[in-house]
């Protein structure tokens, strides 16, 4: 099901939480709302789903209008990042809700939960209550109980938000194979630009209740509309005229045409590459990264004067 | 170690002096006579019928209160509406007033100059010296409890398993029956209990309107009085006991029932 929203905004009290926001989610995309917290990116996924109101704007599923729609009869899944489990029912009672107050035939129900079960690889734990689970338990339950009704779209609010990092990257990969699997339409929330880029095939980066650019991982990266987004997918350090990515940053000894002096200020080892911190000479600061085979061959120490110039393929920001 | 002992001590002490004692006291007084007047006393007609008007009067205010305070706590809890804060501060006036002054306050609204009295006189329904004085009576003074319990439990409860509730297809009415009444079932429980306990043991209220005639308008702690006023310590024990033993009852059933680790 696509979903479209047109000219939504909302405030809560004095805070414009989305302010003037239209846009559009093909069917069967895997799309990432990704902005810093307060960017609004929460609310504009609570009213898709119905769960709040906007104040003013339309919201429209599958071309239909659906403002005006309550939230059970809108046809979502939606995943919540503190997990709202139903903490008085077993796992097992918890996927079947969907289907259960949808009175559906008690052997259907059974079989599809022991299907959503495998699916997301807790079939010991159907008797269990939610909190005997660890949080990404949790939230595979929580994914599974979305899913049971076959809705047409899925939303998931900072799904792995409260996670640690290996989890939160094993669950990463999961809903990108669930995705290519089930190919529900799904949009996610995030603050992490690193899971945005990763996981989904279409980037909306929002910030204060704006939207500021919509683009595949690798265009947004390239070709960002604003400094905003280019400095939000990853570090960007002004060079000269332009903009340019730790990596993008190339030192020599000598100077050339479009070299900048730099002083640096301290060589830091991360793993098999090196981070390098610069200033210059008008204090602006900016880190390069480099190969460490490469910075040992330069012989570089900490206090030296070296030549930063960046390279061809730097990115660009869009007219 | 010792520090801890002697609060321990205290604590313990203080229960024994101010709770126990004259529990086993009442125990102690009414079997001292031997069975025989003890069951003598509990059943003659008037001890009987007191019973009756006490659980008459009880089973009609749990529910009700029961219901009350589940609808208040949501609407206090969920809803935003002029004059919330007044209506949270309202439900605590039966435990803020005297008793007594409550069953004044009855008095003068449902007597034969009163705003209702008059009125329902009129009709030839008899409020005051009568049953429904008796309930009314003992439906003001248990109001706070099941209100009281649900309110807290609901805030740490929040929305959020209603909204996921709400996604995943459930109506209002599912969500409240599915969702939120499980969710606060312990506290409704417990206010059940306290709204019970309140309402078997009221006497204050209940003694200014009901006119205390006996095997008429008398409940069970209006007849313990009277038997102490007449002598009849032998009633006035046994009636206590039963009281008293319907109250542990309550309590421990309760604690048997709750779960370990509560939410």
């Amino acid at each position: 099901m696509s979903i479209e929203v047109r000219n939504i905004s909302k405030r809560f009290g004095d805070f414009v939480a989305v302010d003037d926001v239209s846009l559009e989610i093909p069917d069967g995309s895997l799309t990432a709302v990704l902005g810093p917290s307060g960017s609004g990116k929460s609310t504009l996924l609570r009213i898709i789903a119905g769960l709040e109101r906007p104040d003013s704007g339309e919201v429209l599923l599958s071309g239909k209008d659906a403002t005006d729609l309550a939230p059970q009869r809108r046809d979502v899944g939606f995943v919540f990042q503190h997990y709202a489990a139903f903490k008085h029912m077993t796992v097992r009672d918890n996927i079947a809700f969907a289907l259960t107050v949808r009175k559906r035939p008690k052997h259907e129900i059974r079989a599809r939960v022991d299907e959503l079960l495998e699916l997301v690889q807790l079939q010991g734990y159907a008797d269990r209550y939610p909190s005997k689970l660890s949080g990404g338990q949790r939230q595979r339950m929580a994914l599974a109980r979305a899913l049971a009704a076959k809705p047409r779209v899925l939303l998931l609010d900072e799904p792995f938000g409260a996670l640690d990092a290996r989890v939160r990257a094993e669950l990463r990969d999961w809903l990108r194979r669930l995705h290519a699997e089930v190919h529900v339409t799904t949009v996610f929330v995030t603050h992490d630009q690193e899971e945005a880029m990763e996981v989904a095939d279409r980037v909306a980066v929002l910030n204060q209740g704006r939207l500021e650019q919509v683009g595949g991982p690798a265009e947004l990266y390239d070709r960002p509309a604003s400094e905003f987004v280019l400095r939000f997918l990853g570090d960007a350090f002004k060079l000269g005229d332009g903009f340019v990515r730790p990596h993008e940053i190339t030192l020599r000894r000598l100077p050339s045409d479009d070299a900048v002096e730099v002083r640096i200020e301290r060589l830091v080892v991360v793993g098999a590459d090196m981070r390098i911190e610069l200033v210059d000479g008008s204090g602006e600061r900016m880190t390069a990264r480099l190969r460490r085979d490469d910075v040992e061959d330069l012989e570089l120490t900490p206090g030296e004067i070296v030549w930063a110039t960046p390279e061809q393929s730097r990115c660009v920001l869009a007219p | 170690m010792p520090r801890k002992l002697g609060l321990r001590g205290i604590a313990l002490g203080y229960l024994v002096v101010v709770l126990l004692a004259p529990l086993v006291m009442v125990f102690y007084r009414t079997f001292q006579a031997g069975l025989h007047p003890i069951w003598a006393a509990l059943s003659d007609p008037n001890t009987v019928h007191a019973f009756k008007v006490t659980l008459i009067a009880a089973a009609i205010a749990v529910p009700l209160n029961t219901l009350f305070g589940v609808l208040c706590g949501l609407a206090i809890v969920r809803r935003r509406f002029p004059g919330k804060g007044l209506l949270n501060a309202f439900i605590d006036l039966p435990l803020a007033v005297s008793p007594v002054v409550i069953g004044l306050c009855l008095y003068l609204l449902y007597g034969r100059d009163g705003w209702f009295g008059s009125w329902f006189l009129g009709h030839g329904i008899q409020i005051l010296f009568a049953l429904p004085s008796i309930v009314l009576a003992t439906v003001f003074v248990s109001v706070p409890f099941v209100a009281r319990e649900v309110i807290p439990t609901l805030r740490e409860l929040g929305t959020e398993q209603e909204q996921a509730a709400a996604t995943l297809g459930a109506t209002g009415w599912q969500r409240f029956w599915r969702i939120t009444l499980p969710s606060i079932r312990w506290a409704v429980i417990y206010g059940v209990v306290l709204t019970t306990a309140r309402c078997l043991g009221e006497y204050g209220a209940v003694a200014m309107v009901s006119g205390g005639v006996l095997g008429k308008t008398q409940t069970a702690p209006l007849l313990v009085d009277n038997y102490m006023n007449n002598f009849n310590t032998t009633g006035a024990y046994a009636a206590s006991l039963v009281l008293a033993l319907i109250a542990v009852v309550v309590l421990v059933a309760m604690t048997l029932v709750k779960p370990r680790e509560s939410t």
